[in-house]
């Protein structure tokens, strides 16, 4: 079982009190109603489903039922770090290659 | 005396103390501390079961887990029959009852033997080729055949009387394998004062000084130092020593699932006990001590009864005190077997020859067996030995092919060498490395915060071993977060070292050869059927493992996966490295699923949620079914009234009189703020800002795809107040959808969420009387048409607490629904019933409200949609605001295929034939006659009798529904064609006056 960082807790937790929320930093368009086709399947249905660093979202829903955001490797499963909902997607990984 | 192959002056068992047990009826006496294996082989009995596939006799191979032969079902009761426990694990306790498996009709004659014969259609692979053709006798020949004859044991037949614990735990240092490596670890890291957990498969600690007559410790006999320090451990605050405990499964971030057998030793129980307890145990540290395993030989009929490691050999003498035979053989590849030969000799054991695979070996053990007198043979091979039911001999020859000679015994002892186990290091997703110069796969890169130590690391020799583990454990403790140690390390003043050995199959089993030396014994595999698997195409080793189930189920490759390997890897004539090792699988040893369920079973498997009024339906006598987690009071049945008539009943009392209804289960959310009808214009496709505090609405959720996800209806309390209520079961994803738009879409707006599913009792009162049975109870509220009309929503009291009281109606009466704090439901339910008993109410079900709903064709969210339902198709599209600009869902209902012509709409269903009730779910066709598969144009989403109608209604979702109206339709069921007619959902008071009526 998983130990997850909530940054709002700022505590580690077990993996049982969280809910994977999907992949994170697609945001809803402010005009979603005049978006295309094209930009709405972008946004509705495309998943980047990478082998390595994805960014995910997170709800510790039971605990403080914030939603976050983790930055987490497919190929270890291993969290490389989290951060709160509406932070901008890191630049730089801790423990990346410089 | 218990068996006539007990030595009384060897092994560490008190005899005083017999225990009597009964194998296949027999009956046996051992002594307590024995395993069963030990107390069979005491008494001379090696035959303790057949093998799986070909059904040959088999016996003990090992004194420990890694056996994959001696499978016994140990029978307590009817209902404890436990099946593939290995026999030399099992404690023996007086009374035990044993029995073999996968023989009929006795061990000894075995039908099934005869796959024995007619092993070439068993051969690798057979699973996939033999059987496949004709495909239908599969169901019903094949298969219960191949299960009646290659079954594991019996599964019990009754519910599982026993109880088991789970406990969560937490330490700085664990240690796995209690071993010298494993005790020396845990005193390190136990001395500095952190917290340590100590886990071991076995009884008692010690590891391999369990048998290695010639290690001393601390000035000590190594098992009896090994027995101090424990006790030590055990009595300090820091440290929990688990023995009976298996490491069954390493986990992500050091979490590591063990399994205590409890009482499976005792020989009463006692209903205090769990059986087993599982452990799930976070660590900051993890020191992997778990040894290694002895390897077969691997020669023809290397598995007959009495062929054994000598490691076994030498921990049946020496723990146990039991001689595996009086005149044994040994064949080894490397020096442990001479220490085998040396104890059993020295015991007063003939040992008829040692036969040693090596050409010219040196050393103290060699010498040592050499003064003893025994017979050694360097550059021989066993290639064959003889017996049936009981090895008799071994046949000799020099490696490299010659003269044989047959040598008469009766038990061979066998060394390849020993498999470093690491199997939990590799759960734990480390690398392991294979050392060219020691022929062996050890931990390589780690992947945990774990350290392998001793015999698992590849460490040879008892001395070396003390050393780096203590080191480890010292480490181990540094590292998560102690100060400083304050112990002494063990002093190892005499140990016993060996390494080396050979893998794959030995001369006489080579390739050109045909004969069945075994290399998986548990699944029956051989040398021959690892060759074939790779002449036939398999060329990865995970292939070659499914192809030939080699190291496959409870196994997990312990003794087979290094043979099989090599095997592979000299028919594909690369190197092993290249070859790979296949994957190792938690769990380790067989985990019972009791130990995983723990108590969440029976009624303690989900929670059950109960409403507030629900003991007073139960009092009524109502028949309850589940909606989720909630109990519903179905029907209230009465004077023997069967379903049927119950629903009819109350379904007419509500339309002609009143009817009280539970509806406490709804879904409640409350929306607050200053923002909350910008929030609700955003969560629902209706349009909410001009609702007027006061009023109601009915709304539709949609998913951002276009497809409705919930609905409800909606009071405005206040400007800045909703209490929205969801479907029953939508409840909590409803919640969490709104918290989801809320805290990362829509941040900006300033609204709070709270779930009041819980905080208020929910009682409907529907029908024509159903104003004059809440009116008398209400203070504060006007109950008039004019200020009260349909839709709306006021705040005073009933009975003289608070309430939120709804006009609405779900089944098309006028109808209200009065929410009040949950711990006056009951009373308040109670008071209106009496009220109601003045006009002749009913109280009625869920199965009536569906019916009454589907009256008025008013649907369900999941029963008449399924996620593909739009709020068109569903005929609600004056739901949608048409002047709002965004909600969630708005892009979603544009799509091509959501706007295109033909989607399935809801529609009305009448039956040709009045008293025909269409089956829920059923399929829907324009033409019966047209040839199957039939082109099905939609299904029945509601069907019910009517009693208010006087006919059967249903719902349906058919393809272009509303266009077809009047339309004469069909529904094939296996007893004839049923004929429909299409027609709109609203069955009853098409005009809706009865709402005001
Ligand atoms: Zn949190």
């Amino acid at each position: 079982m998983l130990l997850i960082r909530c940054p709002y807790c700022e505590e580690e937790r077990p993996e049982l009190e969280f809910r994977n929320a999907g992949e994170a930093h697609i945001a809803r368009s402010a005009n979603i109603a005049g978006e295309s086709d094209d930009d709405f399947e972008k946004f509705f249905f495309i998943r980047s489903n990478p082998k390595g660093i994805i960014y995910e979202r997170w709800r510790h829903i039971h605990g403080c039922a914030r939603f976050f955001n983790a930055v987490r490797d497919t190929v270890t499963d291993k969290f490389v770090m989290t951060y709160k909902a509406g932070e901008p997607k890191p630049s730089k990984l801790p423990g990346a290659a410089k | 005396m218990s068996g006539a192959f007990r030595i009384p002056a060897a092994g560490r068992l008190k005899q005083a103390k017999t225990a009597r047990f009964s194998f296949d009826g027999q009956s046996y006496a051992g002594i307590e501390g024995d395993t069963l294996a030990s107390a069979l082989l005491a008494n001379g009995v090696h035959l303790v079961g057949r093998s799986f596939k070909y059904h040959r006799p088999r016996g003990i191979l090992s004194a420990g887990a890694e056996e994959p032969n001696a499978l016994v079902q140990i029978v307590r009761d009817e209902a404890r029959k436990t099946p593939n426990v290995r026999a030399t694990v099992q404690e023996l306790y007086d009374g035990l009852s044993a029995n073999s498996q996968n023989r009929w009709p006795s061990l000894a004659f075995d039908v099934g033997a005869v796959n024995d014969l007619a092993s070439p259609m068993f051969s690798a692979g057979f699973y996939y080729k033999t059987f496949m053709w004709p495909k239908a006798a599969w169901k019903s020949l094949y298969e219960p055949k191949i299960r009646e004859a290659a079954g594991l044991g019996v599964s019990p037949d009754r519910p599982d009387p026993d109880h088991y614990s789970s406990r969560y735990a937490h330490c700085d240092v664990l240690v796995l394998g209690g071993g010298a490596a494993g005790i020396a670890a845990a005193l390190a890291a136990a001395e500095t004062g952190v917290r340590v957990i100590l886990a071991d498969e076995q009884a008692a600690f010690g590891g391999s000084l369990r048998f290695e007559s010639g290690a001393r410790i601390d000035g000590q006999d190594g098992f009896a130092w090994a027995q101090a320090a424990v006790a030590k451990l055990a009595a300090m605050d820091n440290v929990r020593v688990l023995p009976r405990t298996t490491a069954f499964g390493y986990y992500a971030q050091n979490f590591v699932g063990l399994v205590e057998r409890v009482s499976d030793h005792l020989k009463t129980p006692g209903h205090d006990l769990p059986r087993e307890r599982l452990w799930q145990v976070r660590a900051k540290r993890v020191v992997l001590a778990s040894g290694a395993i002895e390897r077969h030989m691997v020669f023809a009929n290397n598995d007959r009864p009495g062929v054994m490691l000598a490691g076994a050999a030498r921990t049946f003498l020496n723990h146990y005190g039991v001689a595996v035979g009086r005149n044994v053989g040994v064949y080894t590849a490397n020096d442990s077997a001479y220490a085998a030969a040396i104890d059993l000799k020295k015991a007063g054991v003939n040992v008829a020859a040692i036969v040693d695979l090596r050409d010219n070996p040196t050393g103290p053990v060699i010498d040592e067996a050499r003064a003893l007198g025994i017979e050694i043979n360097f550059g021989r091979a066993v290639i064959r030995a003889g017996g049936k039911l009981r090895v008799s001999s071994m046949t000799v020859q020099p490696k490299n092919g010659g003269g044989e000679r047959t040598i008469p015994v009766d038990a061979i002892l066998m060394s390849a060498g020993w498999t470093p186990s690491v199997h939990l290091f590799s759960q734990s997703r480390g690398k392991v490395a294979f050392n060219d110069e020691t022929r062996r796969f050890v931990p390589g890169t780690y992947a945990q915060d774990c350290v392998s130590v001793g015999a698992c690391n590849g460490t040879d020799g008892l001395s070396a071993t003390v050393d780096e583990a203590y080191a480890a454990g010292a480490k181990a403790a540094k590292d998560s977060g102690a100060k400083a140690a304050k112990g002494a390390k063990p002093k190892v003043d005499a140990s016993e070292s060996w390494s080396r050995g050979m893998l794959g199959a030995a001369p006489g089993a080579g390739p050109d050869t045909t004969v069945k030396a075994f290399v998986d014994f548990q699944n029956d595999v051989t040398a021959k059927d690892i060759r074939q698997a790779v002449h036939e195409g398999m060329r990865s080793i995970e292939h070659v493992k499914r192809f030939t189930t080699n190291g496959m189920a409870t196994d997990q490759g312990k003794t087979s996966n290094m043979h099989g390997l090599a095997i592979a890897a000299e028919t594909l004539g690369k190197p092993i490295p290249e070859v790979g090792l296949t994957t190792f699988r938690a769990p380790y040893t067989p985990v019972t699923f009791g130990s995983i369920v723990s108590h969440a079973r029976g009624p303690l498997f989900d929670p059950t949620r109960r409403t507030a009024i629900h003991p007073w339906a139960e009092a009524q006598g109502a028949v309850f079914e589940d909606v989720g987690q909630w109990k519903r009071a179905w029907y209230f049945p009465k004077g023997g009234e069967d379903m049927h008539a119950a629903v009819d009943r109350e379904c007419v009392d509500v339309r002609t009189k009143a009817g009280l209804f539970d509806a406490s289960t709804l879904g409640k959310i409350e929306v607050v703020g200053p923002d909350a009808a910008k929030f609700m214009e955003l969560l629902y496709t209706n349009p909410w800002e001009k609702l007027e505090p006061g009023r109601c609405r009915y709304g539709i959720m949609l998913r951002e795809d276009g497809f409705i996800y919930d609905d409800g209806v909606v009071g405005r309390l206040a400007p800045d107040r909703f209490h929205v209520t969801t479907t029953t079961g939508g409840a909590p994803r409803v919640m969490n959808h709104m918290e989801d738009y809320l805290q990362t879409e829509f941040p900006h707006l300033n609204v709070w969420l709270t779930s009041i599913t819980e905080q208020w009792a929910v009682i409907a009162v529907q029908g024509p009387k159903s104003r004059d049975i809440i009116a008398p109870l209400v203070d504060g509220i006007d109950m008039s048409d004019e200020a009260l009309p349909h839709m709306s929503v006021r705040e005073g009291k009933i009975c003289g607490v608070p309430t939120r009281l709804f006009r609405m109606s779900f089944t098309g009466e006028r109808g209200f629904e009065v929410n009040v704090p949950a711990d006056y439901g009951q009373a308040v339910w109670e008071a209106l019933w009496a009220e109601g008993q003045k006009h002749g109410a009913t109280a009625y079900g869920t199965e009536a409200m569906h019916v009454l709903r589907a009256e008025k064709g008013y649907i369900i969210v999941g029963q008449d949609t399924d996620g593909t339902v739009t709020p068109d198709d569903a005929g609600l599209d004056w739901a949608v605001g048409k002047k709002k600009t965004d909600f969630v869902g708005i892009r979603g209902l544009k799509r091509p295929d959501l706007v295109a012509k033909g989607r399935k709409q809801l529609v009305g269903l009448k039956t040709k034939d009045p008293k025909v009730v269409l089956e829920e779910g059923a399929q829907i066709v324009e033409d019966p006659k047209q040839a199957i598969p039939m082109k099905m144009i939609g299904h029945v989403t509601s069907s019910y009798w009517s009693q208010n109608c006087g006919r059967s209604i249903a719902l349906a979702l058919i393809a272009g529904g509303r266009d077809r109206m009047g339309d004469t339709l069909y529904v094939p069921m296996p007893d004839g064609v049923i004929e429909v007619e299409v027609t709109g959902m609203v069955f009853f008071d098409e005009t809706g006056g009865r709402l005001n009526g």
